[in-house]
């Protein structure tokens, strides 16, 4: 009998970690749009990577309660890292996602000790001033960064020394996909891990989760390193794949879309930030074809209302449909906290 | 006997208020400590420097003869001084099973481990069992902890507490707000709780502390009144002179 129980707390533990089936379907249709749209390869490629920095934005508002406006630091010294490495002639690729991921986890963990203190206000002002910092450095530094003008003169090599980047986004958007997947089994496995949990538990009730024995603040510190490390993975593969890195890369606005990107798709699961990305640049992209001069008003508008209206009920739906697809147990009517992340 | 815990002279000052006055109290291994005393006595703040989320003025705090003033709060967890919460400090999108399994991982030092999913590990799985089946959790192991009763919440407060193995447990009025009719599970598993496990009980519900205590601490205006068993205790006039009067002006 006691055996039946253990099996029935392992099992009921271990599930967290299983693959759904409507996981698996997700990324086997993200595979075949290497075949079936070709022609779309350019825009893909700018999906896997939204995707990606969105996730990283996941991994410390999701599962350990921290907001960052200024997300986009991490994502831009990546970006400049790996742009300013292959300008000087190391043009291997995966040596740049390494050296841009360093780069953006030494800045991460830095700055983590300023993050850790103060309110969510605090915080926010935090994470945006270190951005804006980061920005006028990269200004200021033309004659690493290429300032206003940008970064130019970027040459990749092979990937793996074997595939040549080409005009149509083909190997960009495969590699892109490619280090995004498997940065996401990496992160996906962390966050049904001891550590993982210890995270949500931190998310949940900090002053509870101190009382349990948990190192809090090194718990922070060790997520929010992570977390920049993909923010500059995601920054290095831009640089990589457009071969051109601007100081759009640091600007307020990438900070300010990512958490968008997140908010659309659901904070909290992992796949908010893929299923918001394609939201996010799809619209975009219908928008300016339709109305080039004024798709920012109407994204806006929209954003407003997916927001007020309709966010909280829409991810819900899209979740109870996942549920449904990948076969879970789990309660699907629960009520849902207005403003606290939620996991799947 | 050894001593479990024990202060030395602990001092609290907040600006002009003296929250703690040189208190030094014993809690003997093994012992059913019940400290009482009128609102505002200072049992709260009291607790706070016990485990470390306030630091004492002055004075020491010693645990199994170790001394852990300054030691960080969840250093102290892990020496073996655990608490649970007067009012629910639980994991409210977390499961029972999730929660406990948390409080056990922490404790054998899985915390760290980011690569295995959570479970996998023999011994976690079978203390979670001993856990939720001394706790009566077995049956909503699998619930959203903010779905489930009042109860059953309570149970679970003092489970994560358990959970952490402590030698040392201070439960901070483990019944309060618990439905009558819930309240007697409750208890018995207060009752049952192992008796290596030396426990500091800060309760107002007098019939509770008459029930578990062996040994009765009075707080009053930060320092200790008297201490004594529950005979003592109970028929000291000047107790209940300090109770009595608190309650009528309550």
């Amino acid at each position: 009998m006691s055996s039946n129980i253990a099996d029935y707390v392992r099992t009921t533990l271990v599930r967290r970690g299983r693959w759904g089936i409507g996981e698996i379907l997700f990324w086997l249709i993200a595979a075949s749009t290497l075949y079936f749209l070709p022609e779309r390869h350019l825009i893909l490629n700018e999906i896997a990577i939204i995707g990606l920095f969105a996730l990283s934005l996941d991994l410390i508002l999701g599962y350990a309660g921290i907001v960052s406006l200024g997300h986009a630091a991490f994502f831009g010294l990546g970006a400049y890292a790996a742009g300013i490495l292959a300008k000087y002639g190391f043009a291997d690729p995966l040596l740049g996602l390494v050296i841009a991921a360093i780069a953006a986890a030494i800045l991460g963990f830095a700055t983590s000790f300023l993050v850790l203190r103060g309110s969510d206000l605090t915080k926010l002002m935090v994470t945006l001033g270190v951005a804006l910092v980061l920005g006028e450095v990269a200004n200021q530094a033309s004659w690493l960064t290429g300032g206003a003008d940008g970064l130019q003169g970027i040459s990749m090599g092979p990937i793996l020394g074997l595939f040549e980047f080409d005009i149509f986004g083909t190997t960009a958007y495969a590699y892109s996909l490619a280090v995004t997947f498997l940065l996401f089994i990496l992160a996906r496995r962390i966050v049904v891990s001891p550590f993982g949990l210890s995270l949500r538990s931190i998310r949940d009730n900090p002053l509870r989760a101190r009382a349990v024995g948990i190192p809090v603040n090194r718990r922070l510190v060790a997520v929010y390193t992570l977390a920049a490390a993909y923010a500059g993975v995601a920054g290095a593969l831009l640089a990589q794949t457009t071969q051109f890195v601007s100081l759009d890369v640091l600007a307020f606005h990438r900070s300010a879309d990512v958490m968008l990107v997140l908010v659309i798709g659901g904070v909290g699961y992992l796949y908010g930030g893929l299923i918001g990305a394609i939201v996010f640049k799809v619209l975009q992209d219908v928008i300016s074809a339709w109305t080039p001069q004024y798709w920012q008003f109407w994204i806006g508008l929209i954003l407003v209302i997916i927001v007020l209206a309709g966010r909280e009920r829409l991810t819900e739906r899209v979740r109870t449909l996942w549920k449904g697809m990948a076969g879970r147990t789990t309660k699907s009517n629960e009520p849902l906290p207005a403003t606290s992340a939620r996991e799947i | 006997m050894a001593i479990a815990l024990e202060t030395k002279g602990l001092v609290k000052r907040f600006g002009g208020l003296q929250a703690t006055d040189n208190v030094s109290f014993k809690l003997e291994q093994g012992a059913r400590h019940a400290l009482i005393g009128p609102n505002g006595a200072g049992k709260t703040t009291f607790i706070n420097l016990l485990t470390g989320v306030l630091k004492p003025t002055s004075g020491q705090i010693f645990l199994e003869g170790q001394e852990i003033t300054g030691l960080r709060s969840e250093l102290r967890v892990q020496r073996g001084l655990a608490r649970t919460f007067q009012i629910n400090q639980l994991f409210p999108a977390m499961t029972p099973l999730e929660t406990i399994g948390l409080a056990v991982s922490e404790r054998l030092g899985g915390g760290r481990d980011w690569w295995r999913v959570t479970g996998r590990k023999h011994e976690i799985v079978d203390e979670i069992v001993e856990v939720a089946q001394r706790f009566r959790l077995m049956d909503v192991l699998d619930e959203r902890t903010s779905n489930l009763a009042y109860g059953k919440q309570r149970l679970l407060e003092i489970a994560v507490a358990f959970a952490c193995r402590p030698r040392v447990l201070l439960l901070d009025e483990p019944a309060a707000g618990v439905p009558e009719a819930e309240r007697h599970e409750l208890l018995a598993t207060v009752a049952a709780l192992p008796r290596d496990v030396s426990v500091l009980l800060i309760e107002h519900d007098m019939d509770l502390v008459f029930s578990f205590a062996d040994r009765i601490s009075v707080l009053v205006n930060g320092a200790l009144f008297t201490e004594g068993t529950v005979e003592e205790v109970s028929t000291d006039p000047r107790v209940r002179a300090v109770y009595l009067g608190e309650s009528v002006d309550e």
